[in-house]
């Protein structure tokens, strides 16, 4: 997908010319090779069970992934191994070519750029939506600095930015608790753009969505590929099919297939044990 | 605190603006600090209206606690710790001041030794242990009062949240540090004073600390330190830390995938209040004139939570009137019925619990939240 400057997105969002992009401190990933995601044989057993068994996977900059497979193949494992939740037995996960994730913590990936979005949507139920966007946004996150920082122009005009984005410029000063189940979602999805990653790791965005959300929210996703990095966990075959490019089957914490939807939709190893056709 | 500050504005003025209980809790301090020295000290002894110097030190005792409870609303009602330990920081702020008063006495002590206070002398000691030293300075005092229960909290929470330790397992632990302090204060050889602690205090700083004028200061500056408490918790609250670390009470895994580092959040407003907990002992061992291991009894901190549950948790001023209206049916019904103090408190807490999930303040019909 190509990001000419100052394009605007189906939904209004402005992919602009990124300059210095990041204002955190954390280290930016080399890459000059143009992967962004090292997943290289992973494995990860929880009392015997594999939820991971050799794992590999490599993620494309800007490139919009699926990775789709029945309960149980390692998805949600996969992005917990990736975030820092969980550390693999054995393997190894870069990001970029310098950035080793396996030896960080869960905060220190988020503000090296891995944005993660939960299967249930977590939000902060007792802020508002501003406020739960503000805290989302990438900044020096370290105590002292938070303790006296103040939102500048800037900062206060993205949150509006990603309020429209979202949706939810109605909604601002509302509890995050009192949304619907959709539109926490889409706040969810909205704090990942605050972080301002490199990497969206989304799992499962449209459960319990409405078909018009679930259509806005694949609009979303295709328009953020390009400037971002994302990787969708995905049940729902209808959104996978209406967003993808590549699709990624695991199954029993590997890799089965791997091509675009309807080479994968045609691999008799697939057809076997997910698609059931 | 769903009000947004505009661009420039400052975080406090707003955040007390919005504030109502804290105004009306700021507004009765100021109020207290000028009619207590005037009832107590202008009108004289024998008049209706006068205070007697024993109800100004119950006051100000009542404001210790206060004190104390905001420390504890601070870690509990904003950030989910349930802290069952907290006594144990007011008592060594209690402790660290009693240092000093103890030193104060001077040759005026029954051995009339002019360094060793009597409990050394009477354990055949010769010298002062190396961390008696230095404590004849009220500087060097006012110092060990928020040191020694920041280092402490520091240490101990540096072990606990890095590991993880939440929930219930948290709060045994922090009854088990409480617990276990009381049992090192218990033994004579810490130099502590053992099972009697200090007391017998004469002065503060050259005044004689049983005058009324003296029990006045005493109280004013007990008054001056709970409000400057509460507005220092309100600030911190209001802050985006504040609002970081009710993230973390009520989605602890959000927080840190959006890259907070969940325990050094935890630890700052950990220490923050346990040096909250210090001042409040250091303010209420000289209005009470001792200090010993009692203070550090597990049942004392479980009464703090029960006061904090009852006034209305993670409200700040809930704290304080939980504190005093506690405290005050408790030196009512300690003297009228003392048998059943202990039941009454129980069912206290399971009625707060049941009935009054807010607290006493979540009666006061809610103001419209102002938004915008």
């Amino acid at each position: 997908m190509s990001t000419s400057p100052a394009t605007t997105g189906p939904i209004g969002l402005r992919t602009k010319p990124t300059g210095k992009r990041r204002s955190t401190n954390a280290p930016s990933p080399d890459l000059s090779h143009n992967i962004i995601l090292y997943v290289e044989g992973v494995t990860k057993s929880f009392d015997g069970f594999k939820a991971l068994n050799d794992l590999s996977l490599y993620i494309e900059t800007g490139e919009l992934r699926c990775v789709i497979g029945p309960n149980g193949a390692g998805k949600t494992t996969m992005m917990d191994v990736i975030t820092g939740k969980t550390t693999p037995d054995t393997g190894s996960v870069w990001f970029g070519q310098t950035i080793d994730l396996l030896g960080m913590s869960e905060p220190e990936i988020a503000q090296a750029g891995i944005g993660r979005k939960f299967q249930k949507p977590t939000v902060f139920p007792e802020h508002s939506v501003f406020e739960n966007l503000e805290l989302a946004m990438a900044c020096d996150k370290s105590v002292w600095k938070i303790l006296f920082a103040k939102l500048n122009a800037v900062q206060r005009e993205r949150i509006d930015e990603v309020l429209g984005i979202i949706g939810l410029k109605d909604h601002r000063f509302g509890k995050a608790g009192a949304l619907s189940h959709g539109q926490k979602q889409w706040l969810e999805i909205g704090m990942l753009l605050m972080q301002d990653p490199l990497v969206l790791l989304v799992d499962e965005p449209v459960a319990g969505m409405t078909p018009q959300e679930t259509e806005r929210t694949a609009e979303l996703l295709v328009s953020l590929a390009g400037k971002h990095s994302v990787v969708v966990v995905e049940h729902d075959m209808n959104f996978v099919r209406s967003i993808a490019r590549k699709v990624t089957v695991l199954h029993e914490g590997h890799v089965l297939a791997e091509g675009t939807m309807d080479e994968v939709q045609n691999d008799p190893q697939v057809k076997r044990v997910y698609l059931g056709e | 605190m769903s009000t947004q500050t505009m661009t420039g504005q400052g975080v406090l003025i707003p955040a007390l603006k919005a504030d109502r209980g804290g105004q009306v809790l700021l507004a009765l301090l100021l109020i207290a600090a000028v009619v207590v020295p005037i009832f107590n000290l202008m009108i004289p002894e024998g008049s209706f209206f006068h205070l007697s110097t024993y109800t100004v030190t119950l006051f100000g005792k009542y404001l210790c606690y206060a004190l104390l409870a905001i420390a504890v609303d601070l870690v509990w009602g904003y950030c989910g710790i349930l802290s069952l330990g907290h006594t144990a920081f007011f008592a060594l702020g209690g402790y660290a001041i009693g240092m000093y008063l103890m030193r104060q006495i001077g040759p005026r002590g029954v051995y009339g030794n002019p360094i060793l206070p009597d409990f050394m002398v009477f354990l055949n000691w010769t010298e002062l242990p190396w961390f008696w030293e230095g404590m004849n300075h009220f500087p060097v005092a006012l110092l060990m009062v928020v040191l020694i229960p920041g280092l402490l909290a520091l240490g101990f929470g540096w072990l606990a949240f890095r590991s993880r330790v939440t929930g219930v397992y948290l709060s045994i632990m922090t009854q088990a540090l409480t617990f276990a302090l009381l049992l090192a204060f218990f033994r004579n050889e810490m130099g502590f004073g053992g099972n009697n602690g200090l007391t017998d205090f004469k002065e503060l700083l050259g005044f004689d600390l049983k005058t009324p004028g003296m029990r006045v200061a005493l109280f004013i500056t007990t008054v001056i330190a709970l409000a400057v408490g509460y507005i220092g918790c309100r600030y911190v609250i209001a802050s985006r830390l504040g609002r970081v670390v009710q993230g973390i009470r009520d989605a602890e895994g959000r927080t840190r995938f959006i890259g907070y580092q969940v325990e050094s959040y935890k630890l700052w407003i950990w220490v923050f209040s346990a040096m909250l907990a210090g001042i409040a002992g250091a303010l209420y061992v000289p209005q009470v004139g001792i200090i010993n291991p009692g203070e550090f009894a597990p049942i004392n901190s479980i009464e703090v939570v029960i006061w904090v549950a009852v006034g209305g948790r993670g409200t700040l001023y809930g704290a304080v009137a939980g504190a005093v209206l506690v405290n005050y049916a408790k030196t009512w019904f300690t003297a009228a019925f003392p048998e059943i103090w202990l039941y009454a408190l129980g069912a206290l807490f399971v009625g707060a619990t049941l009935f009054l999930p807010k607290g006493v303040v979540g009666l006061i019909p809610a103001r419209k939240v102002k938004t915008a």
